[in-house]
């Protein structure tokens, strides 16, 4: 195997929180959701400051959730969307912890628990907590346009979701597992639209699914569910085609956490995006199925479009990436 | 090469899968809302030489843009004309109201990295562009205009 990792020490997810805002929590995922927000400003006087804490809350409830307290964490590893990762980084600061930060756009939350469960596998740390979130205001006015301008969304946009996850693995304690990780390439298959980000990263995801089943052997109907990160509607769409070319079919089990976040009626275009949308959906929904067994073996694949503004802006193409972690219910 | 076909053939691959615009209601939202701006700008224009019957054309004119502008920044402020384009694109963005909204909007957006470095330098990011285009296709319309006079 050359991109997937096995943890033979099965590391375990011991704490998980999740929080959003009201859009969000308005969802078809809102009940699972450990608080949703009043509104977007979180009592703070800027959104910056409102996305800061919100995922200080995610990094408590985590911590609390898993029976810890902070001095107990031995390393955080975290990441988001703003520049030089300053949620992240000014968390970390709060909390004084022993840090790194990562940064895989979308991708953040399975490439901090891959990283971290290979550091608890190997048994260098004890308690690690991966963290990441993302707001919709602050991504706006970082990437696109102002709050307030009368303009109109084009269908493939999606919306940043206001949300944030945290987790925290042990060897020690009790929860879903996890297995394995496959490392993704950055693939880049041309796409320059900025709005069009489904099918920017919608390549680096069939890459890495198919990579991960090319060298673990397994098909996807090994999986009771096969997760992509915030690939929406339409990069959903275009990952299936994409691995039916390369001879693998998804069934019914496959599903897109930025496709799965919103209503038709809450208008968001091709569905959710962000780090958080997969953060929030892994620690709301997916680790809640996996504690009730009513999820076994779930493959969470995150997708992170690798782009900022100024390459954008200069004519870049968009690259794409991807990492795939095998999470599992454990015990029995 | 072999990388640029496979980049030629996704993106026309992902060209041919993307959602359309439905282009009709689209349009008739715009026609009818950015009609309806300009119904009201005459309504000011109109209600503006009624009350003050001594007032030059010219003079109204100019009241009336400010009294459009003031309202549309008016209705940023309070969260409706970003709702207002989102329904009738173009037909909100074409009218002065528009270009309004353009410079209120990012105005408030960054008025926390302070009135320097946030409001007044972001101010025209939206709204700057037309300004150039507007004033260099001035120029060289009236370059045209004065090479016209010559003959």
């Amino acid at each position: 195997m050359n991109q997937t990792v096995e943890f033979r020490n099965r590391p375990k997810i011991i704490g998980s929180y999740s929080i959003v805002g009201p859009k969000e929590g308005a969802g078809p995922f809102g009940s699972y959701f450990d608080y949703v927000m009043k509104n977007d400003l979180f009592g703070e006087k800027t959104y910056e400051l409102a996305e800061r804490k919100m995922f200080e809350q995610a990094v408590t409830g985590a911590i609390e959730s898993a029976g810890l307290t902070a001095s107990q964490i031995n390393l955080m590893l975290a990441g988001d969307l703003l520049n030089q990762i300053i949620s992240s980084s000014f968390t970390a600061r709060d909390f004084s912890l022993p840090y790194l930060g990562i940064f895989g756009a979308c991708s953040t939350m399975a490439e901090t628990l891959a990283v971290g469960a290979m550091m608890v596998n190997g048994g260098h740390f004890g308690n690690i907590l991966c963290a990441t979130g993302s707001h919709f205001s602050t991504a706006e006015r970082q990437f696109r346009f102002p709050l307030e301008l009368g303009n109109q969304r084009v269908p493939t946009s999606q919306w940043t979701v206001t949300a944030a996850g945290a987790s925290v693995l042990s060897l020690e304690g009790k929860g879903p597992e996890i297995t394995m990780a496959t490392f993704g390439k950055v693939v880049d298959f041309g796409i320059v639209d900025v709005n069009n980000m489904g099918a920017a990263m919608a390549p680096a995801a069939a890459e890495t699914i198919f990579t991960h089943f090319n060298e673990t052997g397994r098909k996807p109907t090994d999986y009771d569910l096969i997760v992509t990160g915030d690939l929406g509607k339409l990069g959903a769409e275009i990952l299936v085609d994409l691995l039916e070319d390369k001879g693998i079919k998804l069934g019914p089990n496959y599903s897109d956490c930025g496709h799965s976040y919103f209503t038709r009626e809450q208008d968001t275009m091709c569905g959710g995006s962000g780090c958080g949308a997969s953060a929030s959906v892994l620690n709301g929904y997916i680790i809640k199925k996996l504690k009730k067994r009513e999820l076994k073996r779930v493959l969470f694949v995150p997708t992170g479009a690798l782009m900022s503004t100024t390459a954008s802006q200069q004519g870049e193409s968009i690259p794409g990436i991807s990492h795939a972690i095998v999470i599992e219910a454990g015990g029995k | 090469m072999k990388q640029e076909k496979r980049n030629e053939a996704y993106n026309r691959y992902v060209e041919a899968r993307i959602p359309k615009t439905k282009a009709w209601p689209s349009l008739f939202n715009s026609f009818w809302v950015g009609g309806l701006i300009c119904v009201i700008g005459q309504g000011i224009d109109m209600l503006i030489l009624y009350l003050f019957p001594y007032m030059s054309q010219q003079t109204a004119w100019a009241w009336t843009l400010v009294v459009l502008i003031f309202l549309a920044s008016f209705l940023t402020g309070i969260g409706v004309y970003d709702k207002i384009g989102k329904f009738a694109g173009g037909g909100s963005i074409v009218p002065i109201t528009g270009f309004s909204n353009s410079i209120s909007s990012p105005a408030i957006e960054f008025k926390h990295e302070g009135i320097i470095y946030g409001t007044c330098v972001k101010m025209f990011t939206i709204a700057g562009p037309v300004i150039v285009v507007g004033v260099v296709s001035s120029i060289v319309v009236g370059i045209i205009y004065w090479i016209v006079g010559l003959f």
